[in-house]
């Protein structure tokens, strides 16, 4: 086994006539941290899509863990965009937390004290443990996508997906939500892909950059040239940076 | 006085079959029921049970047990909307719309053409459990234990895909098997309960439970229970009371859980 988790090769993806994806090239070893910023509709949450195989690519290969995507998803922790449910859904938030024991536990098998012990650790880590016993829908949004963080870590997975993560968390929470990824990746080791559009925020945090529209902008660093993001963005670099300092682009004159 | 009414119309052979078929169906419609309801699929299920009269009308036509044609036309039904829907523009909303007309219309046709149908046709659109056998009670009672059963070992799965779906498939849960295994529940549930409440009714028998233990308990495992017991309050009254009035028991049945449901509601809020 190689230490290479996901390895893209050349991926074209069509919906109709419209590229969606063109001849995207990505490698990601183990403990990467990888930021994923692009505008909204850049196909960002597609090309998570396609790593947890629930979208085909109509060309090129993928391979996650040097399997097909299908056959890792036991390996890789999946925080959707957003999660639509039902607010009045009879669920407590410790049975969120466990549905993501599923890929270990299996079909057939009930859950037992030491899928309640992990789903109880994954609340811990995301600072949630003293509402385990309550209904999912009497937290805020914030708690909310917590739950579903720990949902996604519950099953000690070796890579993360996380597709905005951060949406509708407060600042000061945001922060201690990053540092909390910086411990995942570097004292467990999992490896990471964050969705995100605050470039800021990330460019803080992970260990390399990759900007997508429609074409992927990666130098498997964390820098980026200026015309990369102009690329992408299609539009001037100061409306992106914005005043705020940030590491993403390389020192030009 | 009432009490000793009660255990005088009971001594009546056809009451206790009714009774007992009643109360297995409670079971039934309590649990699938909920889950009918947290998957937002009542208007499909609706539509299996209409369409399941043309398998009916198709058993009577060939001289077949009714029953079991409607079986295999409720699953034929659900595996149809699946494949159709998502397809050439069609929503599965147009296209249960679609099925349950069709279902209907055949079952009108072939049991015109079959033989006596006029009083049969009257039972399986608003039932009649009066009419109900010892052979269907336990058929119903065995279906009850297979659904019990599935629930049971697949209750972690049926929570996830209820729950939140997408995150169900992005985890390698089987979503559409599942899905498709609880449209085939319903299936069956829904031919078993056109004995007792009729096709066009059966749908309340398979919601009002739940909806009204779901106002007032908070974990699945208790609203269950509480739509069952609830099922089985209904049937039992509804039973006694067309009994005694001498009234059609599959209407006097839903009129006692609509009741109950409006009581219910106007109390919550």
């Amino acid at each position: 086994m190689t230490s290479e988790i996901v390895s893209i090769e050349n991926l074209w993806l069509f919906r109709g006539e419209h590229v969606i994806l063109e001849d995207i090239n990505l490698r990601l070893n183990r403990a990467d941290f990888l930021g994923l910023i692009g505008p909204n509709g850049g196909g960002k949450s597609t090309l998570l899509k396609l790593m947890l195989g629930l979208i085909k690519p109509d060309k090129g290969r993928i391979r996650i863990f040097g399997q097909q995507p299908e056959a890792a998803r036991g390996m890789i922790g999946y925080l959707p965009q957003k999660t639509i449910f039902d607010q009045s859904f009879p669920v407590k938030v410790l049975e969120v937390a466990q549905m993501g024991r599923f890929s270990r536990t299996g079909l057939f098998r009930r859950y037992g004290p030491a899928d309640r012990d992990a789903a109880l650790r994954a609340l811990e880590a995301v600072g949630m443990e003293d509402r385990a016993e309550r209904e999912i829908g009497a937290l805020s949004g914030g708690e909310q996508q917590r739950v579903f963080v720990a949902r996604s870590l519950v099953s000690d997975p070796e890579l993360l997906l996380l597709d905005e993560p951060t949406a509708g968390i407060d600042s000061a929470q945001q922060a201690e939500f990053y540092e909390l990824l910086c411990h995942l990746n570097q004292d467990r080791g999992i490896a990471i892909i964050l969705v995100s559009h605050d470039i800021t925020a990330v460019s803080k945090y992970v260990g390399k950059i990759a900007c997508l529209n429609q074409r992927l902008y990666y130098h498997g660093s964390k820098e980026l040239t200026s015309e990369d993001i102009e690329k992408a963005y299609g539009c001037p670099v100061d409306l992106i940076a914005h005043g705020t300092p940030h590491r993403v682009l390389r020192k030009h004159d | 006085m009432m009490i000793e009414l009660q255990l005088d119309l009971f001594q009546y052979d056809f009451m206790r079959v009714a009774l007992a078929a009643g109360l297995a169906s409670a079971v039934l419609c309590g649990i699938i029921g909920i889950y009918v309801i947290l998957n937002k699929i009542v208007f499909i299920s609706d539509g299996i049970a209409h369409a399941a009269f043309g398998g009916i009308g198709l058993g009577y036509f060939l001289g077949f047990d009714p029953l079991l044609f409607g079986v295999g036309s409720a699953i034929l039904t659900a595996i149809g909307i699946g494949m159709v829907s998502g397809r050439a523009r069609v929503s599965e909303d147009t296209a249960i719309g679609v099925f349950m007309a069709t279902g209907m219309a055949l079952g009108v046709m072939l049991l015109t053409l079959s033989e006596g149908y006029a009083r049969d046709l009257y039972g399986y659109l608003f039932g009649n459990i009066l009419a109900v056998t010892v052979n269907d009670v336990l058929l119903i009672s065995a279906l009850t234990l297979v659904i019990l059963f599935l629930t049971y070992i697949l209750y972690k799965e049926f929570l996830i895909m209820s729950f939140d779906p997408v995150y169900g498939e992005a985890i390698g849960l089987p979503v559409k098997s599942l899905r498709l295994l609880l449209l085939a529940m319903v299936a069956f549930s829904v031919v078993v309960l056109i004995k007792i409440v009729g096709i066009i009714m059966v749908i309340a028998l398979l919601t009002i439970p739940g909806a009204i233990s779901r106002q007032h308990l908070k974990e699945l495992p208790a609203i269950m229970a509480g739509s069952v017991v609830l099922g089985a309050i209904f049937v039992t009254v509804g039973l006694l009371v067309s009994y005694l009035l001498d009234v059609p028991s599959g209407a006097t049945i839903i009129l006692t859980a609509a009741a109950f449901f409006f009581l219910s509601t106007m109390y919550s809020r």
